[in-house]
């Protein structure tokens, strides 16, 4: 698949709409593909959310009274798949992707513009198409790991949409790695090293390297599931010599490293924003990109912990929880480099920084109670319960969510010219980091004691901390508001916030904003260090 | 051979964007095959621990014959041959023969799959008789797959390599290029297919 360049198209620059219509174009532009991805990511947000809170509401009492428990199933499915496959997948590598590394290689634009954006629109239908899979007879309802064989035994006609809609979405995906590593291996200005890129170029080239690698053995997987489905061959079904086991492993290779796929651009984003918040560079530079090519490798050879109840025999499970074990190291690295980062800095408390040290700690939760998982008793103990649920929320919210907000909070003026409210940027945190741990942290009580996940109904001793999780819920729900408030009002009266708000020396604050469509009148600039903070600082005192 | 930088320069004028810089399509057309190498790894992965884990009872055990696919891996490796002949045509500005290898090799490539049906009617088994037999189709039939989109990309740049008003030509090698790329990488892939499917 190559997308041609014509060198023979004349600039129709004036065919294309102005103002915020050209959002809604088929626009070559990479910063109005970034845009596109994090506006549709938000709105399968909304709708993922909402499906979650139906579910909290539903868990609010033991038995099954708010919808009815197949209902709950087909919810179940379409909240996690939404939430992971349109909107933090797109969102932490589309579209701060897309808006960022242009900048950061000193670009004005990305390696193939027309598969950029191919692979955006190849989303909004995919997405649509998912959602719409509820309304047929027999919605999805295997869970967001399709496991046969409950995949292909339940009625399936939703089940075949569901993946169609996540093969495009796959596909979307690895046209976008193809970009990322095109753009920040070759498209880099003449002069600029690579080891004088900014992290986050690094994060997703790590993140492209996971897509192009693991993205197509799902697509396989799925393939081979779909002929299960529709061909009634037996690849997975045990009852015609099939193997579930296969499709674990198959599935696992993919979706141990998309947890990568959605928290290493995590940690790019908040490596970017940290230094400028705290004035000082960026602590060990060199360790930072050596632990994520680290994380790379090693996130390729782990993916069998999550199979640890699956018969697995003893030296695979050796082997998988040392290695699994081990990620905690370049994890640990980058932990204690943002850490340092902070020590010492000239922090000014902003909603940006707010929600970056919330993510760290979130994220040193999440990472500690994630080694406890590669323990294979313990693994064993807990699996299929609540405390994997609050685990991976730990990550995926904790971790890559809070980033995305604060990330909105730091490069808003960057895209719009405005700068946000900071008051209901703070009263957005608050209520987000209350909610969230009250929603999720009594979770790991709820799977040590033996709280199944993916049911409907459970034993009424669960019942209060239940209630509280919900409470959690809803509070998140509300903390949307301020922020919907908050972009509406700071898009139409935002004061003006200037080119460079921060005082950020990496490249994209260095051009207006918002930045012009070439991004740079004239030459792109050439920063040699992306993290100079200390030495401007104390060249000012 | 192919080359990972054309060293020419392209001049990528999209609607809003101007910029010159290499040309670096090539490069990105190896990740997409090493995108879809990986596919294909899953797959033998998958046929591989059926293989090993999953053994069939006696009565199921076919022994596959090998006359037609080895005539096939035969012709897959001379289509490579009279591939890499139509490009070198190409760049001494011979398109009319350049024109006749790319036939050449799409003959091939339409001999390889008419012999590959050919092979699946006469199989004693069927897509769902047992997972063994579905491996097996599963996996010719996605190389097929990419057998037939390679034929069909071939068929085209031969239709665009006409000699007056073409748009293959000596001066835009890289259509040519790409599809040989890919052409090479669905023969190598057979050859791994060939060894792991028919000889282990
Ligand atoms: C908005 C706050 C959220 C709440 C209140 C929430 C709540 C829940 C609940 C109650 C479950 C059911 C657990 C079970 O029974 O197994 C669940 C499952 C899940 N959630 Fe969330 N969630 C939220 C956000 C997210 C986000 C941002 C992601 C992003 C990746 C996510 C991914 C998942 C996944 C993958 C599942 C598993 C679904 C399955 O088992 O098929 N959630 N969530
Ligand atoms: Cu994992």
């Amino acid at each position: 698949m190559t997308i041609s360049i014509d060198p023979q198209k004349t600039n129709n620059e004036s065919l294309q709409p102005k103002g915020w219509l050209r959002y809604f174009s088929f626009s070559l532009d990479h910063k109005v593909i970034g845009i596109q991805y994090l506006v549709c990511g938000f709105l399968f947000y909304l709708i993922g959310g909402t499906l979650a809170s139906a579910i909290r509401i539903e868990l609010a009492s033991p038995m099954s009274d708010f919808m009815p428990r197949d209902v709950y199933n087909q919810v179940l499915t379409l909240h996690g798949t939404i939430m992971i496959f349109l909107w933090i997948v797109p969102v932490v590598n589309g579209a701060f992707g897309n808006y960022l590394i242009p900048f950061y290689v000193g670009a004005r634009d990305m390696a193939f513009p027309r598969l950029n954006a191919v692979a955006f629109w190849l989303i909004p239908p995919s997405g649509l198409m998912l959602v719409a899979s509820y309304f047929v007879e027999g919605a999805a309802q295997a869970g967001w790991t399709a496991y046969p064989p409950l995949s292909i035994t339940t009625p399936q006609s939703g089940q075949i949409i569901w993946i169609m809609s996540v093969l495009l979405l796959g596909g979307s995906s690895i046209f976008g790695g193809i970009n990322f590593i095109a753009t920040i291996i070759k498209l880099r200005r003449p002069g600029l090293k690579l080891m004088q890129l900014p992290m986050y170029c690094w994060a997703m080239l790590g993140t492209s390297i996971l897509v192009v690698l693991s993205t197509p053995v799902l697509a396989g997987t799925l393939i081979l599931l779909s002929f299960d489905i529709i061909a009634n061959t037996g690849f997975f079904n045990p009852v015609l010599g099939g193997n579930v086991v296969v499709y674990q492993h198959l599935f696992w290779f993919y979706s141990h490293p998309a947890v990568y796929i959605m928290v290493l651009p995590a940690f790019g984003l908040v490596s970017e924003i940290l230094p400028v918040h705290a004035r000082k560079p960026l602590f060990g530079y060199t360790t930072m990109v050596f632990s994520i090519m680290g994380i790379v490798v090693l996130g390729l050879v782990v993916w069998a912990h999550h199979m640890f109840t699956s018969g697995t025999p003893p030296w695979m499970r050796l082997f998988f929880t040392i290695a699994t074990a081990f990620i905690a190291v370049p994890t640990g690295i980058k932990f204690f480099n943002w850490v340092a980062t902070l020590w010492g800095g000239k922090i000014s408390i902003n909603s940006a920084i707010l929600f970056s040290c919330g993510f760290i700690i979130n994220f040193v939760f999440g990472g500690i109670t994630g080694v406890a998982l590669a323990q294979v008793p313990f693994d064993i103990h807990v699996h299929d319960t609540y405390f994997v649920v609050a685990h991976f929320h730990y990550i995926v919210y904790g971790g890559t969510v809070f980033i995305i907000f604060s990330s909105i909070y730091h490069w808003f003026p960057k895209v719009t010219g405005k700068m946000l409210n900071e008051k209901l940027g703070i009263l957005h945190f608050i209520i987000t980091f209350i909610g969230f741990n009250l929603c999720f942290a009594p979770q790991h009580w709820l799977g040590l004691n033996g709280m199944p996940r993916r049911v409907a109904e459970y034993d009424p001793q669960f019942q209060f901390v239940n209630q509280i999780s919900s409470l959690g819920a809803l509070l998140m729900a509300i903390s949307t508001i301020p922020f919907l408030i908050n972009i509406f009002f700071s898009l139409r009266n935002g004061n003006d916030s200037g080119d460079n708000p921060w005082n950020a020396l990496t490249p994209e604050w260095l051009t207006s904003s918002p930045p012009p469509v070439e991004n740079w009148e004239g030459e792109a600039p050439l920063v040699e260090e992306p993290y100079g903070y200390g030495k401007q600082f104390s060249e000012q005192k | 051979m192919t080359t990972l930088d054309s060293s020419k320069e392209i001049q990528k004028s999209n609607s809003e964007v101007n910029e010159k810089h290499e040309d670096f399509r090539m490069f990105g057309l190896v990740t997409f095959l090493i995108a879809d190498g990986m596919t294909f790894a899953g797959f033998f992965a998958a046929y591989l621990t059926y293989k090993a884990v999953n053994p069939l009872p006696d009565g199921a055990i076919y022994e596959l014959e090998l006359p037609i696919p080895t005539l096939n891996t035969i012709l897959l490796l001379v289509s490579s041959a009279t591939f890499h002949k139509a490009g070198k045509a190409l760049l001494k500005d011979k398109n009319g023969d350049s024109q006749k290898w790319l036939f050449f090799t799409a003959s091939l490539g339409i001999i390889f799959l008419i012999c590959q049906l050919f092979e699946y009617f006469h199989l004693p088994f069927g897509l769902t008789d047992n997972l063994f037999a579905s491996t097996f189709y599963a996996l010719t039939g996605f190389h097929g797959l990419h057998v037939t989109l390679g034929t069909l990309m071939i068929l085209i740049i031969a239709w665009q390599s006409r000699v007056n008003g073409g748009r293959v030509t000596s001066q835009n090698m890289f259509p040519l290029e790409a599809v040989e790329l890919y052409w090479h990488f669905v023969d190598g892939i057979w050859v791994v297919l060939f060894i792991i499917l028919y000889l282990l």
